[in-house]
């Protein structure tokens, strides 16, 4: 349980928002071109990391947008929050 | 058997104020190298030592547990056994498990308390009923007992729930499988713990993994807090932390690691004799025998190893609870934890090798391990030991997630894992 600061209406309770998963996966450009193992891999294989992961999270019961965070998921603490788009800070 | 437990050793050792029990495992320090080792000291990876030594011969073999034995997912869950899964590959592997749960106590000669006090699974509106009746033929047709209850005989078999049509998720009927119960989870790990030591199985406790030695594609050793250990095999059974080993070995895995919480309630007098449980309203609820209400909640919707997981959760859950069970708004809960679970996308294990050899893993229980335990130790040592899948768990190896021929029991069977 945290508080999260959502870049476009500020800090709110982690139970109004939704995690979308690990950030920056990026969905196969060619899909009809992807062998069963790269789908396999975008579909199902996860990095599950114990410390620093980036990840996707949605504001669903506030103002319903889409944003990237910075987790450790070890302790739960949030190092960074930044928009769709954006380029993801460097450590 | 050189310590065995009896009425007659429980007399004796009362004349010595029973201070000279024997200890039921050693303390060993690692070996330079072992035929295979289990890295996990749970339930599952005890299990699987166990079986290694008593069926397939394997004596040199060591558990290695970062913490105490039995201190993670196996000391943390709410101990409900059952078999009634939709899918035949599912109701094969849990009610394998089920069978040699029923003799285990007796095999082990540990009491592992196993009650078998029947599982109900409430339905709450017309596709729950409709799931779950098509899940108990299933199960019939495997020859697992289960049975259809309509409103009235679920409240007969339990009375305490609250029956009337107008609560916001009224009890439209339920599924009961009488075989199905409960077992006391510490003595699970403390009884293959002194089953697999005294076979001569090292369990090396607070001795945690830090890396993985391969040659090319063949496994070398594991580096540890005691340092570099060789061996051709190792079995994974690492439950949350599946994927941090995974990780060291330049594997990944399908797996999101999550916290699942329970909690018990103060002790009081018996008030329920069965396990109900509930997947719509997500609440299961069970008495224990020291007297204590054990209720088991939802995952966070988010990766997280803290093991302690959000308040809303255990606020969900305490709703359902006290709207099917008004009789228990006035108890008080004594202890809230969480332990990490491993979710697979189909919410079915993962018994299987891997493309690297030597390399085993027994993970993706996610929710609901704890009622496979003996039949998961069976199967993973029979993999280990033969470096092919029993018939039971071949239809869960890690290539379903590439052949797309996944064991779907999250969507179908309307189970709360």
């Amino acid at each position: 349980m945290f508080l999260i600061n959502c870049p476009y209406c500020g800090e709110r309770d982690q139970s109004e928002f939704s995690c979308g998963g690990e950030a920056h996966m990026v969905r196969p450009k060619q899909p009809t071109e992807l062998s069963d193992d790269q789908w396999a891999e975008y579909l199902f294989m996860r990095k599950n990391i114990k410390g620093v992961q980036f990840e996707r999270w949605n504001h669903a019961h506030g103002c319903r947008k889409w944003f990237n965070m910075v987790r450790d998921t070890s302790n739960d603490k949030i190092h960074a929050v930044y928009k769709m788009g954006e380029k993801p800070p460097v450590e | 058997m050189k310590n065995k437990y009896s009425i007659f050793s429980l007399i004796k050792n009362a004349f010595s104020q029973h201070e000279n029990w024997k200890q039921a495992w050693g303390d060993p320090k690692p070996k330079r190298e072992y035929e295979a080792i289990i890295i996990g000291g749970g339930g599952h990876g005890l299990a699987t030592a166990y079986y290694l030594a008593k069926k397939h011969n394997m004596r040199n073999i060591a558990v290695l547990e970062k913490g105490w034995i039995g201190g993670g997912n196996t000391g943390r869950n709410t101990t409900i056994i059952r078999s009634n899964y939709l899918w035949d590959a599912s109701a094969g592997l849990y009610d394998h498990a089920l069978k040699i749960w029923e003799n285990l106590s007796q095999e082990l000669n540990y009491n592992i308390m196993f009650s078998q006090r029947g599982v109900v699974n409430l339905a709450h509106n017309l596709q729950d009923v409709r799931d779950l009746k098509r899940r108990t033929h299933a199960n019939r047709l495997n020859g697992i007992d289960a049975v259809w209850l309509n409103t009235n005989q679920v409240k007969e078999f339990c009375p305490i729930i609250n029956t009337s049509p107008d609560i916001r998720y009224p009890v439209l009927g339920g599924t009961l499988q009488r075989r199905a119960g409960t077992a006391r989870h510490d003595a699970v790990a403390w009884g293959y713990a002194r089953g697999a030591d005294e076979m001569g199985v090292d369990i090396i406790q607070n001795c945690e993994v830090k890396g993985i030695k391969r040659n090319g594609d063949q496994v070398e050793g594991v580096e540890t807090s005691k340092g570099f250990i060789k061996t051709k095999k190792i079995g994974v059974v690492a439950a949350g932390h599946s994927s941090v080993i995974a990780n060291m070995a330049g594997l990944k895995l399908p797996l999101e690691s999550k916290p699942l919480q329970a909690l018990v309630s103060e002790p009081v007098k018996p008030i329920i004799d069965t396990v109900v449980m509930s997947n719509a309203v997500h609440a299961y609820v069970s008495q224990s025998d020291k007297g204590e209400l054990v209720i088991g909640a939802g995952t966070d919707a988010y990766v997280s190893y803290t093991q302690r997981g959000s308040h809303d959760v255990v606020e969900g859950t305490l709703k359902a609870i006290l709207e099917l069970y008004p009789i228990f708004s006035r108890m008080k809960m004594l202890r809230q934890w969480g332990g990490i679970v491993d979710i697979c996308p189909d919410a079915s294990p993962i018994i299987s090798k891997t493309n690297i050899k030597g390399l085993y893993f027994n993970c993706g229980w996610g929710t609901g391990g704890f009622k496979a335990t003996p039949g998961s130790g069976d199967l993973f040592a029979h993999t280990i030991a033969n470096d092919e899948p029993h018939k039971l768990n071949a239809a869960f190896n890690l290539n379903r997630f590439v052949s797309g021929d996944l064991v779907d029991e999250h969507g179908a069977a309307a189970v709360a894992h």
